[in-house]
């Protein structure tokens, strides 16, 4: 027994022997679970932009280290804590989830390390929390659905019908809408997350209620079992439907080998579409296609951005990487060529950017991807930057 | 008091009863019978709608699909008993609970490599995938279709137990394992084909939602948890009381999804409302379980003379 | 008594010795990562032996035990969310609140036996899970961040040092054994074991089972907020996936693994859970595959857990 334990610790020490890169950087999403698949994703566009930059950064070798979050917040605030204290990384980055990131913050922050979330943007680091070492270089929780609120006014919707799930991000996206929807709400249901996959009673209560549109949110996969019983209930056609985060590159590959075609034509909003036309998305989006053969979701097209980010800040203090504050001012700038173009940092470190309409339609060789349309919101900036002293 | 809303929101609360029913049965045969805590019956659940969906998928009929899940889910359930529950009969729940909870996570993952973490969506044909009018109801084909597959498992299920020669092997091994085993019945043999029946009625549960939900890995787990509030409630070992106490379920959780926020209203602010509404009606099936149990610890139907 | 030469208690010393000398170990070895992995497992620890009392002891398969975790944490950030940051005001009250609530469920779950009894420990956890998700202004499943710990007002005694940290969840590691040591071989114990065996014999001599299975639910359940209570301090921040049905699982997984009805076996379950799932988590990300079917090895060939493994025949009960 008293063997077993000494040979652990001696395999534990041996795992600790410094790896032989001079930019490490911690890459914290979910690989684990069946919400994996946007892990993976977010994996695949990080392994594309180190072959794009040829894994270097100003001339120093640049290793990516993935850590799994387990889409649970002590183990992602553990697997944070391994990266940093064990691993010894320069930059933390990743973060689908908002719950994962508020508690591994801290860990990174604490360490005086630069922490950049590619995805989670929950309202306390825009607000009060926000730090100096923290950059989003997503979107704040609250800004997709108020483009989407946006949108509904200027599509004439007058009568509103919610429909989304009661966790933390639900209610964030229907709190969005209802900040800049102008017309009346006539229902609103927050189902229970994630058991509930079945929407007979509400769809049948949004029947019944005649609005004029309906919104929802379903990430992951509730979103094509929401959307097929939307169609099922006869609501495709008679009332359209407004989404945000439910129909990604994701989802979509998978309604079109299912053949479900109510889902061409609707509309949803966010920062950024495959057919964005600028030249860095443009290369994004075409080697992405070419090396995995199908289309980037905006998770993937974020954690690209991520890696470009961080190559702007190396790069403008020379590779010294223990040159923080040099970085920071760097990263400050936002001065790079991102896949959604040109945009700044408010002064909570969250983008100022535009929001565009962005429609399901059919490409040129048959796949189903969205079409971008007008931008809803432009510069728009999040709602808690007041409350950041920064 | 909108009727058109009110018989709607019925029907769903009755179709929603009859998947439970599906997984309650499987599962409150299993315990009846065998005694055996089996948790691992979520999974079965999830291979239903895998293995049947991707037979869909592949003869292109989902008709099909259903048809060959029966034998397949037949043979894997009595593999599974065979190999790895056989090992528990003798042994406490706890070590049930704790042995099946093993498998969902070896099953869960086995999934996520075999089929990868997406998914899998299972089309209708087109002739049910439509509305049909009932009066003035416009309902979907494809619910009324689960809703008479139900009501026909129900009825071969009823006609099993008490009109076949094996329904009779089954009620006496419920009643006294012991004694049945020592008038000659192969009990090994019964109780790998009640668990192989436990599995093809899961698996048909999966597979016959999967074209309203699409399939996911974890997708028993939540099921399972509701299955078992449902056999509590209609206690263990009655195929009766699950049937009875599924649609019970299955219709207040409806009816509270649908009209719980409008109740609140009635003597609640707005904001409260919305905010308990969801919160209250999350919690109502749980509420309703706390209360027959408090009143009736063993459920409305226990079987009579349930020992051995 | 303890012996001396049983290899289970030689490693529960070890385990118990590791816990004492890591925050000053660890980082000698380079490894400062170690001493919080070590400070989560003693939480996990003190909530598995809380559980250990009931089910070991008493037989009572809580499947709904991680909420008491909850509690307690809640308790405490909802607190620090209003500005109370004083701890003598915080931790009466969380140990109110939970003897409380652990009160109302145990006087509605010990009503039922068996598999029953499991099925309503979990319904009535779910509850409170859910109640937890759609509390949007403590922050739902985002979790709320607690800015400071709790507050004694002792200039000697501040636990936002992390060595004083460390050692208060060490204490209450000890006191929680030793409690459990106590409570066993009390009269209490006595009656507790002896209707785990069998209740209705206890009855028939005139002990009221019921009373003393309640008492000793509510003592766990008090038992287990403290360690929720100590995990909110740790991490600075609450969310409801603390006290979800599979953190219920893994604790049940836990007190079975180090042994059920030992007095340090829930310790070394925890310990081995946890650090096993940490060491597989590295090597592949595969690994539930490997831990799923360990688990079921573990229940069907080790009956007694690792304490039985390693407790010699002749020494065991």
């Amino acid at each position: 027994m008293l063997k077993k334990m000494l040979g652990t610790a001696a395999v534990l020490t041996l795992m600790a022997s410094p790896v032989a890169a001079d930019i490490k950087i911690g890459f914290v999403t979910t690989l684990t679970t069946p919400v994996a698949v946007i892990g993976k994703d977010m994996r695949d566009a990080v392994e594309l932009a180190m072959e794009h930059i040829g894994g270097k950064m100003a001339g120093e070798d640049v290793e990516i280290v993935y850590a799994d979050d387990e889409f649970n917040s002590q183990k992602g605030k553990q697997a944070t804590e391994r990266l940093v204290l064990r691993d010894d990384v320069d930059i933390v980055a990743g973060y689908i989830w908002s719950n994962v990131l508020l508690a591994s913050a801290p860990v990174v922050l604490n360490a005086n390390k630069i922490l950049i979330s590619a995805n989670a943007g929950p309202s306390p680091l825009a607000g009060a929390q926000c730090n100096a070492n923290f950059f989003n270089i997503a979107w704040q929780n609250d800004q997709t659905p108020m483009a989407l609120g946006e949108l509904l006014n200027q599509q004439g919707v007058k009568s509103l019908y919610l429909v989304a799930p009661n966790y933390a991000a639900g209610q964030n996206m229907v709190a969005g809408v209802e900040r800049t929807f102008k017309g009346e709400v006539v229902g609103k249901d927050m189902t229970v997350w994630p058991s509930q996959r079945d929407w007979s009673a509400e769809l049948s209560k949004v029947k019944a209620a005649k609005p004029d549109g309906v919104f929802t949110f379903y990430p992951g996969p509730a979103g094509p079992a929401f959307i097929k019983q939307y169609q099922q209930a006869g609501l495709e056609g008679q009332v359209p439907l407004y989404s945000v985060y439910t129909l990604d590159s994701i989802s979509l590959p998978l309604f079109q080998k299912a053949g479900m075609e109510t889902v061409l034509g609707t509309k949803m909003t966010q920062f950024w579409a495959p057919d964005l036309d600028n030249a860095a998305n443009k290369k994004f989006v075409a080697d992405f296609r070419k090396k995995y053969g199908r289309y980037p979701s905006f998770y993937a097209a974020q954690s690209y951005d991520a890696i470009m980010f961080i190559k702007s800040g190396v790069e403008a203090v020379s590779g010294d990487i223990g040159n923080i504050d040099g970085m920071r001012a760097a990263l400050k700038k936002a001065d790079f060529d991102s896949i959604r173009g040109d945009f700044t940092f408010g002064n909570n470190h969250f983008p100022i950017q535009n929001f565009y309409e962005r429609t399901v339609v059919k490409d040129a060789d048959g796949n189903w991807t969205t079409a971008v349309g007008r931008a809803v919101l432009k510069d728009h900036q999040d709602p808690y930057a007041s409350q950041c002293k920064m | 008091m909108d009727y058109v809303l009110l018989t709607e929101q019925f029907l769903n609360g009755f179709q929603l009863g009859i998947i439970l029913f599906l997984m309650a049965a499987g599962l409150t045969l299993v315990f009846g019978i065998m005694d055996l805590v089996n948790l691992a019956h979520g999974s079965m659940f999830m291979i239903g709608a895998f293995v049947g969906g991707t037979i869909a998928v592949l003869t292109g009929s989902f008709i099909v699909g259903v048809v060959l899940m029966i034998p397949a889910m037949l043979v894997i359930g009595m593999v599974v008993e065979m190999t790895t529950l056989r090992t528990l009969y003798p042994r406490d729940h706890l070590d049930h609970v704790l042995a099946t909870f093993g498998l969902i996570l070896f099953f869960n993952e086995a999934t996520r490599i075999i089929w990868g973490p997406e998914g899998l969506l299972v089309p209708l044909p087109a002739f049910l995938d439509g509305t049909v009018a009932l009066g003035a109801i416009t309902y979907p084909v494809y619910r009324i279709v689960i809703i008479v597959i139900g009501l026909a498992v129900a009825l071969g299920l009823y006609l099993l137990v008490s009109h076949t020669r094996i329904g009779m092997l089954i009620r006496a091994g419920a009643s006294n394992r012991t004694m049945a085993g020592a008038l000659g019945v192969n009990i090994p043999l019964l109780f790998s084909i009640v668990f192989g029946i436990g599995a093809v009625l899961a698996g048909l549960a999966g597979l016959i939602i999967t074209p309203i939900t699409q399939a996911q890995i974890g997708m028993g787990e939540d099921v399972l948890i509701l299955a078992f509030v449902v056999i509590v409630i209609g206690g263990i070992g009655s195929i009766r009381g699950a049937f009875i106490a599924s649609i019970v379920t299955g219709v207040i959780d409806t009816m509270g999804r649908s009209f719980l926020d409008v109740f609140l209203l009635l003597f609640l602010p707005e904001n409260a409302a919305e905010s308990a509404g969801p919160a209250l009606s999350s919690m109502l099936i749980y509420v309703l379980m706390a209360a027959i149990l408090f009143f009736r610890p063993q459920g409305l139907f226990p079987p009579k003379g349930a020992g051995g | 008594m303890i012996e001396l030469r049983n290899p289970a208690n030689i490693l529960t010393a070890i385990v118990i010795g590791l816990c004492a000398v890591v925050p000053f170990l660890a980082p000698a070895l380079g490894e400062p990562f170690y001493v919080i992995v070590f400070a989560r497992i003693m939480i996990w620890a003190i909530a598995a032996v809380s559980l250990n009392l009931i089910m070991g002891y008493g037989g009572m398969i809580s499947f709904g035990h991680a909420v008491y975790l909850g509690i307690g944490g809640y308790t405490i950030g909802i607190l620090a969310f209003h500005g109370v940051n004083n701890a003598w005001i915080q931790w009466p009250l969380g140990i109110g609140i939970c003897a409380l609530i652990s009160l109302i469920f145990g006087a509605i779950s010990l009503r039922t036996r068996g598999v029953y009894f499991i099925m309503i420990t979990l319904a009535l956890a779910q509850m409170i899970f859910f109640l937890s998700v759609s509390a949007e202004r403590y922050g739902s499943d985002d979790g709320l961040n607690i800015l400071g710990r709790s507050d004694f007002g002792l200039p000697f005694y501040n636990l936002s040092d992390k060595l004083t940290m460390y050692y208060t969840i060490f204490a209450f590691l000890l006191l929680s054994v030793f409690v459990s040591w106590r409570l066993i071989h009390s009269r209490f114990g006595v009656v507790m074991r002896a209707a785990k065996s069998n209740d209705t014999r206890v009855q028939a001599v005139g002990v009221s089972t019921y009373r003393y299975r309640l008492t000793a639910f509510v003592i766990a359940g008090v038992m287990c907020g403290i360690a929720g209570m100590l995990q909110a301090n740790l991490e600075n921040f609450v969310s409801p996936d603390m006290m979800n049905w599979p953190r219920s699982g893994e604790l049940i997984f836990m007190v079975v693994l180090g042994g059920m009805s030992t007095l340090f076996g829930p310790v070394t379950g925890a310990f081995v859970f946890l650090m096993l799932s940490e060491i597989l988590s590295t090597w592949t990300i595969h690994w539930h595959i490997i831990f799923g079917p360990f688990l079921v090895l573990v229940v069907i060939f080790a009956r007694g857990g690792i304490a039985g493994l390693l407790t010699p025949r002749a020494a065991r009960e």
